[in-house]
């Protein structure tokens, strides 16, 4: 594509089917302690 | 949802339901921006009288490729993920992560201090052993199926708790293995009693540590100060650098709270660096509208500015091989989380509590000390069923504000406790910090974009 760059990202679709583990930190235990934010959580499964 | 902005010469593309990010040049910024709503020959038009080296061809070729990231589910994605949200969270009962509340009191006297120096509005308390090991095993006897559990020592100050904090280590160690269980320590800290036997131990059996410093000395010390209203920098800045040497790898922290008084907050947060710490955490404060603290809306364009500063900072710093880190500039596009713990919310009264140092119950820390949000006890388990069920309805769905954000799947509904102090219901919006928020994803994700661009060449 010319004017089209995607990054590799994670398919937020296919997690539905291959996510869900629930072995990821709380979001509110790392470090902020006040303003959720869960995008920057890292997946536990490798 | 479709979410476009222009940061920095980067024309950034978000399609949110599948997570996909898109570089654009402007001629396509500008066709995906019309592609919904116009028809070909519209679209055309439009562009080829707004860039008159664009041909008609160029423009089709663009909306062809338009049309197959749509068919590939990379753009214009439908979100239909609500039911999931609300489903999953109904049906579990797991609890993961639980803030032991070890101290309920204080060696600082910091004026911003939601927990209200410590005390949470009550009596100074210590949480003994019993009660600390009895959270543990009700920790354990409610997780199901999950290996990872966390625990994160808090307060007040946990370190006024020390022998407390280091038997309950030893206790879970000694419990985990037979359970099936890994047990994930974090501790929050001032850093005033931070001696070698503390970071020893901490650097042994932490697997985070959060370290509390508000940036510049001048800052820091006009809230962090102790009781005869003393300064804590020149106390705690030594024990974090020694603390940090000898960290190793591991993971920690330094936590700042910026307020009305620092808007310039970056010059903390570089104040931070040049003190040589890489891991840095700074967060807008939350308080009363009233508060002189309280960030108002004159200074809002001015902390817009200041994330975008840092943006590109940090992108200086990781050219000269010399990055660090801010924890909510933190996106892993590629391995980040799945559309499970985007949708669900933060857990707080539901997978994630508080335990105050007589085993009460709360959704989270913040709520500690409100008497309406006692969720129950560690002896007898979640007994006011009427308030979990508030944060168990809970979701990135759940509000109504956050029916048409973008933002949505980046907070999960956002911080339950915001909501709560911003407008007294944890189902309203804290608008202020959503517009935060949403400034700092689109650096965050600007900032992803300009590092690998430049790693590609």
């Amino acid at each position: 594509m010319k004017r089209i760059k995607t990054l590799e990202t994670r398919d937020l679709c296919a997690s539905v089917k291959n996510g869900g583990c629930g072995e990821c930190q709380t979001s509110c235990q790392s470090a902020c302690k006040t303003s959720c934010g869960v995008a920057n959580q890292p997946c536990e499964k490798k | 949802m479709v979410h476009q902005y222009k940061l920095d010469g980067y024309d950034i593309v978000l399609d949110t339901a599948s997570g996909s990010v898109h570089l654009v040049d402007d001629v396509a910024y500008d066709i995906i921006e019309m592609y919904k709503s116009r028809s070909a020959d519209e679209i055309c038009g439009e562009i080829c009288a707004k860039y008159p080296e664009v041909t008609r061809g160029d423009v089709l070729e663009c909306l062809d490729d338009i049309a197959g990231l749509e068919a590939a589910g990379k753009l214009f994605t439908p979100d239909d993920y609500e039911e999931l949200a609300g489903g999953r969270k109904a049906a579990s009962r797991v609890i993961k992560a639980l803030c032991l509340h070890v101290a309920h009191t204080c060696n600082l006297n910091c004026a911003y201090c939601f927990a209200s120096q410590g005390k949470y509005h009550g009596e100074r308390a210590l949480m003994s052993f019993e009660v600390g090991k009895r959270a543990l095993d009700f920790l354990v006897e409610n997780s199901g199926t999950r290996r990872n559990l966390e625990v994160d020592f808090f307060g007040g100050e946990p370190l006024m708790n020390w022998q407390v904090v280091k038997d309950l280590v030893a206790y879970a160690r000694s419990i985990e293995k037979d359970a099936g269980k890994n047990f994930r320590f974090t501790l929050t800290t001032n850093g005033v009693l931070l001696d070698d036997e503390v970071t020893d131990f901490c650097n042994r059996e932490m697997h985070n540590v959060v370290l509390s410093l508000d940036g510049r000395k001048e800052v820091n010390d006009r809230f962090r100060v102790d009781a005869a209203g003393h300064g804590s920098y020149e106390r705690i800045v030594p024990n974090f650098q020694r603390f940090v040497a000898k960290r190793g790898g591991k993971s920690y922290y330094m936590r700042g709270t910026y307020t009305h008084f620092n808007t310039d907050f970056t010059r903390d947060i570089f104040h931070m660096a040049d003190l040589g710490f890489t891991e840095l955490s700074m967060e807008p404060v939350v308080c009363a509208p009233g508060d002189p603290c309280a960030l108002t809306e004159e200074d809002f364009p001015v902390l817009c500015e200041q994330y975008e500063l840092l943006a590109r900072d940090m992108l200086r710093r990781w050219r000269e091989g010399k990055p660090i880190t801010f924890y909510h500039y933190m996106i892993d596009l590629k391995h980040g989380p799945c559309i499970y713990k985007r949708i669900t919310g933060c857990g707080s009264g539901t997978e994630y509590m508080a335990v105050t140092p007589w085993g009460e119950l709360f959704p989270c820390h913040q709520f500690v000390g409100d008497p309406k949000y006692s969720l129950g006890n560690i002896w007898d388990g979640v007994t006011n069923t009427a308030a979990q069920d508030e944060f168990r309805a809970c979701n990135a769905y759940s509000r109504p504000d956050c029916k048409d954000c973008w933002a949505r799947l980046y907070c999960s509904g956002g911080c339950a406790a915001n909501s709560y102090h911003a407008t007294g219901s944890i189902g309203g919006v804290y608008d202020y910090g959503c517009r935060l928020f949403k400034k700092r994803i689109e650096c965050a994700i600007m900032l992803q974009a300009a590092m690998e661009t430049e790693s590609e060449g």
